[in-house]
């Protein structure tokens, strides 16, 4: 399909000045300074039973390390913290509060305005890893078993921690040059400033007796196979290797961009004027990741970016606080829209989008005839990832909903083998639920072990 | 709108609001800017001998205990009476006097224990023309060392002495600052009657120490490595203050005898209190020197409106109302049952109500009903305590409802007679009429 109406198609590098580059994608949040910190730790009331609490998929005392906050007593705080979730410091920039501890604080319910937990929470876990002079957590005496983690994301870095601590020796297996998993490569730019993700992951291994070797992938350099026979134990926490497609004629045209891939290169580039932006930007998708590239195709320079999902403002996974973010940001949400076609011009790259207005009954979704053409110098995909099973090979682990099926407490259906983040069914891929998982799992190979 | 105009010993002022004397009060610059901000009168800052004046420390002389966001709840002080000389204090005094004579200037003096000394002093002050004088018999620190101030205050043969000789050698009205730092502080108060005191005002400040530098192990102020005890003031000694004002409203010996409340008075609610409990007029010290002398426009509005509503046309209509209502426990009535009664649509869940009757009292909220959190009293078990109404965040969510009938804690038939622990069977002195 081709559109000739269209301007003349406008993707640049370098469409801002330097300063605006580091402006732009700075901390979204500025840290809490002490006296504000010590304020906002005033306004918790130390509930019984607290809500917040219940609601953390890593279920971190929260009333008590706030209560330690505000006794002054920060890095106390921290190892509350991160004795549930030693990767806390990301938590408190990532999760998605509003929908999680937030949500319930009971001084959401009294007057709308819930505690900053994950404010505070940063402001301990900063402050412990700014002022500690040694690792918060000591190893148990070795007990001379190892255990093999595939992948170093959260749900890896988390089992591999409590592994380390219970006195294994932990040998992680990381397909990319760098470990972090999406907190290094997916997370928003702004979420996760001054090269956080590579510091917590210092901080993590600062435990001692966890070992990573890199541009090892399962399933092409290592097998679940190679692994059960090398080590006592496996934890599979390799995440989502696979996106959804469109499905439409031209999505290899230049223009048409996978969002993850293009985050990706975003969070490892050191030059963000390096970073080819459209003047007109669309996204197809109503998660998270459709929020992230949308806002950081604006903070980019793109003039306008707009958002396309298919069902209405209560059908997206991006939480009302993103959505709000990103048309604070400028960008435009719209929605009951479903692609239909890209456009390109004679030389396959993008100019446009068509899509197709959508109404919904009885659940089911269907495309009412009336579309529309939106300019578009990129559009991002952003309609979801899928668990790549073929790094399983034939090891026979059962899958369940596309995704590795796992007990309570992350076993897989094939012994000694463990599996937890976004590549097991269930959840909703956030990255406190991986740390969860991945601590549930070293518990089990813990308990296994020592048998 | 109601008339604040107080007539205390004689000694009129627009408002029942003084300021204490303290730092605030220590010069005719400071006192003309609170006459100007609208305060009623001063307490001027207490005048020693004639000689040379007192030293003050050099370090810091100020010590806080704080609330939230760094409220400060509780000031303490190891400052000294004026160290200016008494020439330009009298001076001064003369002057303000006469260009604000519509406002209560009282001149606090403290002077050895020594008759000539006051036969000194007190001369000197009435040629100011001020309106009356305190006697600062209660400074805790420092002077008391010498053997002036609370260490006056503390025996009440003085206190009566150095009435009398006041009552001796000056015409107008006298005053006795009282110290809290005793058992009992009626009998100070009963020896200030017994001199002839016109009226007593309290509290002074409190013997105290606010803070232990843990970095150097030293009392905070800390002079060079060492802290002395301070004097205590500010909202936190509100509540010690007001009973001590109320033991001598009710005290049979003393009743009558005009007050002056002193004590954490930050508000005009505070005041109003004061007030209620007997005192003709408040002074006020730690507010001010925490928020600057405009605080009196709050006070001044408030106290104003309050009676309004309440149609109190003047401050004489409600001066001493809660007094009586002070008693002895012995007296308070045995038959009036209180249950706790949580509102659900307040509720906000946080469970403080429940935990705190789990763990420290009576057993009686719940945390779930039906298996979800809910927290409800349970008047089988529920002593009225109050507890819970003090630890909820929400003002009003719970509240204590009186009950009549069966107790259910009791399973029996609540009288509905008063009834008191001076007729109560499990007294062994029970009498069979109730006292009171």
């Amino acid at each position: 399909m081709s559109e000739t109406d269209f301007a003349t198609r406008d993707i640049r590098t370098g469409r801002l000045d330097q300063i605006d580059y580091d402006n732009n994608f700075e901390d979204l949040h500025a840290p809490l300074s002490r006296h504000e910190a010590m304020v906002e730790a005033e306004r918790c009331y130390f509930c019984y039973d607290a809500p917040c609490m219940t609601a953390c998929p890593t279920s971190i005392d929260i009333p008590l390390f706030i209560r330690e906050i505000a006794a002054d007593n920060p890095s106390g705080s921290a190892k509350t913290i991160l004795n549930q979730n030693i990767l806390g410091g990301m938590c408190a920039r990532v999760c998605p509060t509003e929908t999680l501890c937030e949500e319930v604080c009971v001084r959401e319910e009294a007057e709308g305005k819930p505690v900053k937990i994950g404010q505070l929470q940063r402001y301990a876990t900063d402050h412990l890893m700014a002022t500690a002079k040694e690792h918060p957590f000591k190893r148990a005496a070795s007990t001379g078993k190892r255990v093999a983690v595939v992948g170093a994301g959260p749900a890896g870095l988390s089992c591999a921690h409590r592994l380390a601590m219970h006195g294994h020796d932990v040998t992680i297996f990381e397909a990319r040059a760098k470990a972090g998993g999406l907190n290094e490569h997916g997370i928003a730019a702004y979420k996760t400033t001054h090269n956080f993700a590579q510091l917590e992951v210092d901080f993590v291994l600062g435990i001692g007796g966890i070992e990573i070797k890199n541009n090892q992938a399962l399933g092409r350099d290592i097998s679940v196979e190679q692994l059960r026979d090398d080590f006592d134990a496996v934890f599979i926490g390799v995440g989502l290797g696979n996106t959804n497609d469109l499905g439409l004629e031209g999505e290899d045209n230049d223009g048409c961009l996978d969002a993850v891939d293009y985050i990706e290169k975003l969070r490892q580039t050191d030059d963000l004027s390096s970073l080819p932006v459209g003047r007109d930007v669309v996204v197809i998708g109503g998660g998270m990741t459709a929020i992230d590239i949308a806002i950081q195709t604006k903070l980019l320079g793109a003039e306008n970016v707009t958002i396309a999902y298919r069902r209405g403002q209560d059908g997206m996974n991006a939480s009302l606080y993103e959505q709000e973010l990103a048309q604070t940001h400028g960008v435009v949400i719209r929605h009951w829209l479903q692609p239909t076609a890209l456009i390109s011009n004679d030389a396959n790259e993008i100019t446009g989008i068509e899509l197709e207005y959508t109404s919904q009954e009885n659940g089911k979704l269907s495309g009412t005839g009336e579309k529309i053409k939106l300019e578009a110098d990129q559009v991002f995909k952003a309609i979801g990832q899928k668990f790549d099973s073929s790094v399983l090979s034939d090891a026979g682990i059962e899958l369940e909903a596309r995704r590795i099926k796992i007990t309570e407490d992350g076993k897989t259906s094939l012994a000694k083998v463990w599996a937890g983040g976004d590549c097991v069914a269930g959840g909703e891929d956030l990255t406190v639920e991986s740390v969860e998982d991945g601590k549930l799992a070293a518990e089990s190979i813990h308990a296994f072990l020592t048998r | 709108m109601a008339d604040l105009t107080t007539d205390f010993l004689g000694i009129k002022s627009p408002n029942p609001f003084w300021l204490a004397s303290a730092p605030p009060t220590d010069k005719a610059y400071n006192v003309e800017r609170a006459f100007e901000a609208g305060w009623g009168g001063v307490v001027w800052k207490t005048l020693g001998s004639e000689g040379p004046p007192v030293v003050n420390v050099n370090g810091p002389r100020y010590g806080a205990i704080f609330g939230p966001d760094r409220r400060l709840m509780g000031l303490n002080n190891i400052e000294l009476i004026t160290d200016r000389s008494l020439e330009i204090n009298l001076q001064e005094m003369t002057e303000v006097k006469k260009r604000w004579p519509d406002r209560a200037i009282i001149a606090s003096i403290m002077v050895p224990c020594e008759e000539q000394a006051w036969k000194d002093i007190l001369p000197r002050v009435e040629e100011t023309g001020v309106d009356g004088i305190e006697l600062n018999f209660g400074c805790p620190h420092g002077m008391s060392e010498r053997g002036m101030g609370a260490a006056v205050g503390q025996v009440p043969e003085y206190i009566q002495m150095v009435t009398e000789w006041c009552k001796k050698y000056y015409s107008k009205p006298v005053i006795v600052k009282l110290t809290p730092n005793i058992t009992d502080v009626r009998y100070p108060a009963r020896a200030a009657k017994a001199g002839g005191a016109d009226a007593v005002s309290l509290i002074n400040t409190i013997n105290s120490i606010v803070e232990v530098d843990l970095d150097n192990f030293a009392p905070v102020p800390t002079i060079d490595g060492k802290g002395s005890h301070g004097g205590y003031c500010g909202p936190a000694v509100k509540p010690i203050a007001m009973n001590m004002v109320a033991e001598i409203a009710r005290d049979p010996e003393t009743a009558g005898l005009p007050i002056s409340g002193i004590g954490g008075i930050s508000t005009w609610k505070d005041a109003a209190e004061f007030i209620s409990l007997g005192c003709g007029n408040v002074q006020v010290c730690t507010a001010a020197m925490t928020y600057g002398f405009k605080i009196v426009q709050e006070m001044i509005s408030g106290l104003s409106e309050w009676m309004d509503q309440k149609g109190y046309d003047s401050i004489d209509d409600f001066v001493g109302r809660a007094a009586p209502n002070v008693t002895d426990w012995k007296y308070l009535n045995l038959n009036y049952v209180t249950k706790a009664k949580i509102d659900q649509d307040l509720c906000i869940k946080c469970g403080r109500c429940h935990i705190a009757c789990e763990d420290t009292s009576h057993q009686a909220i719940t945390d779930l009903v039906d298996g979800a959190r809910k927290f409800e009293v349970i008047d089988e078990e529920c002593v009225g305590c109050n507890l819970c109404v003090n630890v909820c965040p929400v003002d009003s969510c719970i509240t204590m409802e009186q009950i009549s009938g069966v107790d259910p804690r009791t399973q029996k038939e609540i009288d509905p007679n008063y009834a008191n622990w001076t007729t109560h069977p499990n007294n062994p002195s029970a009498v069979t009429e109730p006292a009171e």
